[in-house]
């Protein structure tokens, strides 16, 4: 099953790699993950993608709390919570495709960010399935280029993750 | 900042640090990277430096030194091979949760990152077997930073710690004001201090309403300093206990309660009860595969009761019923006062008769396949030593009050079954890692820390030669360690295990006749050098060794055993914890 773990961490050197080196260590996977400094620039936060059953999950954030730099975790997915990613992409726009690629992209309400001769750059955000259905509304051979920020996920309503 | 504040180098201020955190010893061996912090050792006295001969030792001797009293053992080696040297000895501690803080002297900042002389990712390479570890990055920190690594260190479940220290991070030309801080607090570190009480209460119920009830202790029973109190709790209750490897001591050995060690090689008595058991009743332990077998065929009936320091070691392998994530120093003396109470209000609980049928079967298990079982019916031949006959002539000659280390394989298993521990922190040996050569440097660690205990070393000649270096740092420190070697002259765990799965193929685990003149070369440094192979002569050589006439020599006891003895029980692989080989296929 598909996991959203939001990680406050230390904003040291060092400490990511201790995330990071966990989930190799542990045969654990990490399906994708995003991390930045907070509006506290002591703090980092992480979003952490997994999957797994309940007592893997379980491991997981129990081995990221006993992290010594880790300040809070805790599982998205166990409540209501949002969750958004970014992707840009350079497609094709040669000829008819052109107009197509620009259609598809307002369907999906992505920005065209830059152009060249033959080329789009699109900008599109939203859920990571929204994500892939974009790609796939798109001709293979049409897609150049892919960059995808990994998924960052917040609860909604009151739940707060903070220090 | 007072006007007394006194200004020290980066190198000095790690040292003051150390006094200040209460070391006394560093176990170290020095090189480039580490020179400016060995100039500030050599301009003081209070603690005192041990010069090893390779660093792994060090490493072995400082966890010694921690599991024999409970304090952080240190650790100081330069970068480079120094440092990866000590990373067996890191990953030793990690496994079994022994406090350690470990110095790495580093090449200095500006060359990090350029493949310099002697350079290594310490902090990178020990990642994986470290509770936490700290580049230095400046000289300012180091107080603060050796504070916060013998807090985490020593706190919770306990680990290693490893402080990288760049070389120009202690140079005696910059100074700074020193200043130890008092107390350490982590926002993002704060170990459980005590158990939920709701699920003490149950588990107190639980044990008061068991039938078939075994407690199961571990190496956590040691560290958090309750056996006396788990000891208190077994006692009131009549309740059999057994413990891992880890864990050996902290409920006496010696007492009829006692099953003996569970698991792999655990006695069948032990096995059995816990197979049968309607209450397990764990403290401290982990189930680790080496005593479960197959977790899915665990202890079918059973009600699991776990009590840890670590949520992460909790229904990790097995699920707990009631999880108790706590120090066991708190939990268990308030579980003690809640069972007291229950057992006046309502005498009627334990059930007395449902326990009195569990400890008939119990028994009727001892009698039928106990550990003396094979003994009584192989009683060695002339000229040919059994290895548990060693160990209990060890037994005897040290009236099972001594300090016992132990290296891995077939030794440390009849060690473990055969001498009878009564007291927490006297059984050092390592059981998750199982590092070949901890056993002589650990025992060293344990001397220094106990200068006027009897401390003994069982070793195979496999392990020894692992370690053997250290023969010479014990010349140097004059210490007084008596080393048991069951001599099979072969690695007699994995030709025991190419015996039982590999038809007997015996794949580079014996020696051909390359081994040394252990007595020789223990006289070379030094040192007294026995031979025994005959049953006969054994108890004499072992009161000679222990008794008087060798208080301050260190002596090796070269025992020729018989090279074809198995380790019995044996858990049967894939099965569950009642399926046990019992003796050699005849």
């Amino acid at each position: 099953m598909r996991r959203l773990i939001a990680v406050l961490i230390e904003n040291e050197a060092g400490a990511l790699s201790r995330v990071v080196g966990l989930f190799a260590q542990r045969n654990y996977n990490i399906e994708s993950l995003s991390v930045a400094p907070t509006e506290d620039p002591t703090l980092s936060r992480l979003t952490l993608c997994t999957s797994g059953d309940d007592s893997k999950i379980e491991q997981i954030t129990k081995h990221l709390n006993r992290l010594i730099e880790v300040v809070r975790v805790v599982d998205l997915t166990d409540g209501e919570h949002v969750e958004r990613e970014m992707m840009l992409l350079k497609v094709r726009a040669e000829g008819v495709m052109r107009a197509e690629v620009k259609r598809t992209c307002d369907i999906f309400r992505g920005q065209i960010v830059d152009v060249a001769e033959n080329l789009y750059t699109v900008l599109l955000t939203g859920t990571s399935g929204k994500l892939d259905n974009f790609i796939r509304a798109l001709p293979k051979t049409a897609i150049v280029e892919v960059v995808r920020s990994g998924v960052s996920g917040i609860g909604r309503n009151e739940k707060i993750l903070g220090l | 900042m007072s006007e007394q504040t006194e200004h020290l180098s980066g190198g000095d201020m790690l040292i003051r640090a150390l006094q200040d955190a209460g070391v006394e010893y560093i176990f170290g061996y020095p090189g480039g990277a580490a020179l400016h912090i060995y100039d500030a050792i050599f301009r003081q006295q209070r603690v005192e430096h041990i010069l090893v001969r390779h660093e792994q030792a060090a490493t072995h001797m400082a966890d010694g030194y921690a599991r024999a009293t409970g304090k952080p053992g240190v650790v100081l080696v330069t970068s480079g091979p120094g440092a990866t040297n000590a990373v067996t000895g890191i990953a030793t501690a990690y496994m079994d949760s022994i406090p350690m803080v470990v110095i790495s002297g580093q090449v200095a900042n500006e060359f990090i990152g350029t493949d310099a002389f002697q350079e290594t990712d310490m902090v990178g390479v020990s990642r994986p077997v470290v509770k936490h570890s700290y580049l230095v990055k400046e000289a300012s920190e180091i107080p603060r930073i050796v504070a916060e690594a013998f807090y985490i260190a020593s706190t919770g479940r306990p680990g290693p710690v490893v402080i990288d220290v760049p070389k120009d991070t202690t140079d005696p030309a910059q100074l700074f004001p020193y200043e130890f801080p008092d107390s350490v607090t982590l926002r993002s570190y704060a170990p459980t201090t005590r158990g939920h009480g709701g699920q003490i209460r149950k588990a107190a119920q639980a044990l008061l309403e068991a039938r078939r009830p075994v407690i199961y202790t571990g190496g956590g029973l040691v560290q958090g300093n309750a056996g006396s109190t788990l000891t208190s709790i077994a006692d009131m209750l009549g309740y059999p206990v057994t413990s891992t490897l880890m864990g050996l001591g902290a409920y006496p050995g010696s007492k009829p309660h006692f099953l003996g060690m569970l698991g792999m090689h655990g006695t069948y008595e032990a096995n059995m009860a816990m197979h049968h058991a309607d209450l397990i009743f764990a403290v401290g332990a982990r189930f680790d595969d080496r005593v479960t077998n197959d977790p899915a065929q665990f202890s079918p009936d059973a009600k699991i009761v776990h009590i840890d320091i670590d949520p992460a070691s909790i229904s990790k392998i097995v699920r707990a019923d009631i999880p108790i994530v706590g120090p066991v120093d708190s939990v268990l003396p308030e579980l003690k006062r809640i069972v007291n109470a229950e057992m006046a209000r309502d005498p009627s609980r334990p059930d007395r008769v449902a326990l009195a049928e569990w400890w008939e079967r119990i028994d009727r298990w001892r009698a039928e396949h106990g550990l003396d079982h094979d003994q009584r019916h192989r009683n060695g031949a002339a000229g040919s030593l059994l290895p548990q006959q060693v160990v209990q002539a060890v037994y005897r000659a040290t009236g099972g009050d001594a300090f016992v280390s132990s290296d891995v394989g077939q030794h440390q298993m009849f060690a473990a079954q055969y001498y009878h521990f009564d007291q927490p922190r006297r059984w050092i040996n390592s059981g998750g890692l199982g590092t070949m050569g901890f056993g002589l440097p650990a025992a060293m660690g344990v001397q220094f820390a106990h200068p006027d205990a009897v401390v003994a070393c069982i070793t195979g000649e496999g392990s020894f030669m692992m370690n053997m270096q250290e023969l010479s740092t014990c010349m140097q420190y004059a210490l007084p360690i008596k080393i048991i070697n069951l001599n099979n002259k072969a690695l007699g765990m994995v030709k025991q295990w190419q015996d039982m799965q590999y038809g007997g193929r015996h794949s580079h685990s014996t020696y051909r006749d390359a081994l040394p003149d252990f007595v020789h070369l223990a006289e070379s440094f030094g040192h007294v050098g026995y031979r025994v192979q005959d049953l006969d002569e054994l108890d004499a050589v072992m009161a000679d060794v222990f008794g008087d006439k060798h208080k301050g020599d260190l002596v090796f006891v070269d025992a020729h055993i018989d090279p074809d003895e198995h380790v019995y029980p044996m858990a049967i692989k894939g099965g569950a914890m009642k399926d046990m080989i019992l003796d050699r296929a005849v």
